[in-house]
C-alpha cells in the first residue's frame, strides 16, 4: 500500500471515529431532551406559573419555586458578576507584575472546581447557623460564590485574547489606563464577557446542593429574603424522589422549564452580541 | 556609532571635485552648515541623546544620538532586530506598558526630557501620536474611532466634534470614502482604509510628532501608495518619524534616513546622500541588498 493510500485510510478511520464520538454525545443529549419534552410538556399548564407547590394529591404549580429561583439567581448574578469582572480585569490587565495575581488565579481555579455542596456547607456554617434559620439571602450568597470563579475565569481568558496591539493603540493616544480597559478592551471582549456571565447563570440555574443547605425550600408563596424560599432545583429534587404522581409530573415540568430558560438565555446572548457587533 | 563628526577628509570630498554639491554631513543641530545650499535649515524638534534601552538585561539600543527635524520625515531603516522599532517606541514611552523594559539617556522634545519620570505619559502621548504596523481600529464606529482621542481631552459641542472628525478624515484622505457610513463599525473597512482611520485618529488629537511603525507593510501596493502620499501631505505640519523595511519607501518618502544595525546608529544623513553615496560600508551593503 502506498504511503498516500495509507494516509487516506488513516484519515477515513479518524474521521469515522470522531464522527462516532460526536454522535454518541449527541444521542445522549437528544435522549435527555426527548425525555424532558415528553414528560415535561404535559405538565406545562397555566397553573404551573400561577399556583404554589401543592401538598400531595391536590392541584398546584411551581409559582413559588419559579419566583424563588428567579430572585436568587438574579441576586447572585448581580453580586457575583461585578466582583468577577473586576477580579478578572485585575488578573488580565494589572496582574503582570507582582506575586498577588498568580495566587488569586490559583485560588480561583480551586474555587472553580470545588464541589458545589462544599460551597453550600460553607455558607450554611457562615450564614445559616449565625442567623439561626435558612434564608433566601444565604441561598443567594451561595450561588454568588459559584458565579464568581466562573466569571473571573472567563473574563480573564477573554481579556487576554484581546490583542496587545489594541491596548498599545489606545494608550498611544494618551488614553488613561482605566479608559483603555473600559472603553476599548471591554468592547472588544464584550461577546466573551457576556458569554461568561451567561455560562455562570446557566450553571447556577440548576444548582441544587448549595441551596439545600441555605435557602432550603418553602411550600408556600414567600417573598421574604430572610426566610426559606422555594426554588426549582430543590423542588425538583424533592418532588422527583417522591412517590406521588402529581409531584413527579411537576418535577418534570420544572426540569423542562429550567432547560428552556437556559436555552433562551443563550439565544438572547447570541442575539445581543450579534446586534452589538453590527452597530458599533 | 553616533552622528558622524565630519572629518576633514569628508569635508574636502564633499566640497572639492563633486560637480553637484551635496552636504554630505548631517546638519549638526541649528548650526548652519555654512553652505549656501538649503535656504532654511529645518528646526530640531527632538533630540535623542545617549539613549540606551534594555529588555530585562539585554541592551537593545546602545547609545543613540540623533536629531529629529520638524516638518521633515525621518526614516529608520535597518535589518530586523536592529532596534529601529524599539527606538520609535521610546519616543512616546509606549514601552512602559510592559514590565522589564527600560530606557536610559535623554530624549529632548522642545528642550524637555520626556524620559523624565515626572513627565505625564498620557499628555506626552497626546502630543506624540503613533500608528502601528497592523491597523488597529477600535471596536466602535468610524466616527467614534476618530473622535476617541479628541473626547479624551476636550469636551466639544457635537457640531465642533463633527468638524474635527471631518477634518481629520479629510487629511487622512478617507473622508470621501466613509462620509456616508460614519456610524458603521471601523472593523467593516478594508485594511488600507482601517490604517487611514488609525492615521486620522492619531492626527485628530493634533499631535506635534507622528510616529509611524511600518504603517504600510500590511497593505497592498495601492493602499501603500495612498499612505505614502498622505505622509508627504502631512509633512508640512508634523515632525514625522517612520520605521520601514522597505528601502524604496524610505527613499521615496523621507527627507532624512537613519540606518541602524545591532542596536547602534550606523549612519544618519539626508536621505538622498544615504542612498546615493553612503559613507559607511555597512550602510551601502544594506541598501544595495547585500545583507539584511
Amino acid at each position: 500500500m502506498s504511503r498516500y493510500a495509507r494516509r487516506r485510510a488513516v484519515n477515513i478511520l479518524y474521521l469515522g471515529l470522531s464522527m462516532a464520538a460526536t454522535a454518541a454525545g449527541l444521542i445522549f443529549l437528544f435522549l435527555v431532551l426527548w425525555a424532558l419534552l415528553r414528560n415535561g410538556i404535559p405538565a406545562l399548564r397555566p397553573e404551573l406559573f400561577t399556583q404554589a407547590t401543592p401538598p400531595p394529591g391536590s392541584n398546584g404549580g411551581l409559582a413559588n419555586a419559579i419566583f424563588g429561583s428567579l430572585v436568587m439567581t438574579a441576586v447572585a448574578t448581580l453580586v457575583g458578576t461585578p466582583i468577577g469582572i473586576l477580579t478578572g480585569t485585575y488578573l488580565a490587565e494589572y496582574g503582570q507584575r507582582g506575586w498577588l495575581a498568580p495566587i488569586v488565579r490559583f485560588v480561583n481555579d480551586i474555587l472553580l472546581s470545588a464541589p458545589s455542596i462544599i460551597v453550600g456547607l460553607f455558607v450554611y456554617q457562615i450564614v445559616v447557623t449565625r442567623m439561626g434559620h435558612f434564608s433566601a439571602w444565604a441561598g443567594s450568597i451561595a450561588l454568588a460564590i459559584i458565579v464568581m470563579p466562573v466569571v473571573i475565569r472567563t473574563t480573564e481568558d477573554m481579556l487576554v485574547l484581546v490583542p496587545g496591539s489594541l491596548r498599545e493603540a489606545a494608550a498611544a493616544l494618551g488614553t488613561p489606563r482605566w479608559r483603555v480597559t473600559v472603553q476599548v478592551i471591554y468592547r472588544a471582549a464584550l461577546q466573551g464577557l457576556l458569554t461568561g456571565v451567561m455560562l455562570a447563570v446557566a450553571r447556577i440555574a440548576g444548582e441544587t446542593a448549595p441551596l439545600l443547605f441555605t435557602a432550603l425550600n418553602n411550600q408556600f408563596w414567600n417573598t421574604d429574603m430572610n426566610g426559606p424560599m422555594a426554588n426549582l432545583p430543590v423542588v425538583i429534587f424533592q418532588f422527583a424522589l417522591s412517590p406521588y404522581d402529581d409531584w413527579q409530573r411537576l418535577a418534570w415540568g420544572g426540569a423542562l422549564l429550567i432547560t428552556l430558560t437556559i436555552l433562551v438565555l443563550n439565544i438572547l446572548a447570541r442575539f445581543l452580541t450579534g446586534w452589538s457587533n453590527r452597530t458599533t | 556609532m553616533t552622528i558622524e563628526i565630519p572629518s576633514p577628509a569628508q569635508v574636502t570630498r564633499g566640497v572639492a571635485p563633486m560637480p553637484q554639491h551635496k552636504p554630505a554631513m548631517p546638519q549638526p543641530l541649528a548650526k548652519p552648515a555654512a553652505a549656501p545650499n538649503p535656504p532654511s535649515l529645518p528646526a530640531v524638534k527632538a533630540e535623542i541623546k545617549d539613549l540606551r534601552f534594555y529588555y530585562k538585561n539585554f541592551e537593545a539600543l546602545k547609545g543613540i544620538d540623533l536629531p529629529l527635524y520638524d516638518k521633515q520625515v525621518t526614516a529608520f531603516i535597518g535589518p530586523s532586530g536592529c532596534g529601529k522599532s524599539t527606538l520609535l517606541r521610546v519616543l512616546n514611552r509606549i514601552y512602559e506598558l510592559y514590565p522589564d523594559q527600560r530606557a536610559t539617556g535623554e530624549v529632548l522634545v522642545d528642550g524637555e526630557n520626556i524620559l523624565d519620570p515626572g513627565q505625564d505619559t498620557n499628555l506626552l502621548r497626546a502630543k506624540i501620536g503613533m500608528v502601528f504596523q497592523k491597523p488597529t481600529p477600535f471596536p466602535m464606529s468610524i466616527y467614534d474611532n476618530v473622535a476617541f482621542g479628541i473626547r479624551l481631552y476636550h469636551k466639544l459641542k457635537s457640531r465642533e466634534l463633527d468638524e474635527r472628525v471631518e477634518e481629520a478624515l479629510t487629511r487622512a484622505a478617507l473622508w470621501n470614502e466613509v462620509k456616508d457610513k460614519l456610524r458603521q463599525s471601523g472593523l467593516s473597512l478594508s485594511g488600507g482604509q482601517q490604517q487611514r482611520v488609525c492615521i486620522a485618529r492619531a492626527i485628530a488629537v493634533k499631535p506635534e510628532i507622528l510616529l509611524l511603525d511600518e504603517p504600510a507593510s500590511a497593505l497592498d501596493p495601492i493602499s501603500t501608495q495612498r499612505i505614502e502620499e498622505l505622509i508627504a501631505e502631512l509633512k508640512s505640519d508634523y515632525c514625522i518619524v517612520i520605521v520601514t523595511h522597505n528601502m524604496q519607501q524610505a527613499a521615496r518618502s523621507s527627507d532624512y534616513t537613519a540606518f541602524m544595525y545591532l542596536g547602534s546608529l550606523v549612519e544618519f544623513d539626508e536621505t538622498e546622500s544615504i542612498f546615493t553615496h553612503p559613507r559607511q560600508k555597512r550602510t551601502e551593503d544594506y541598501i544595495t541588498g547585500r545583507f539584511g
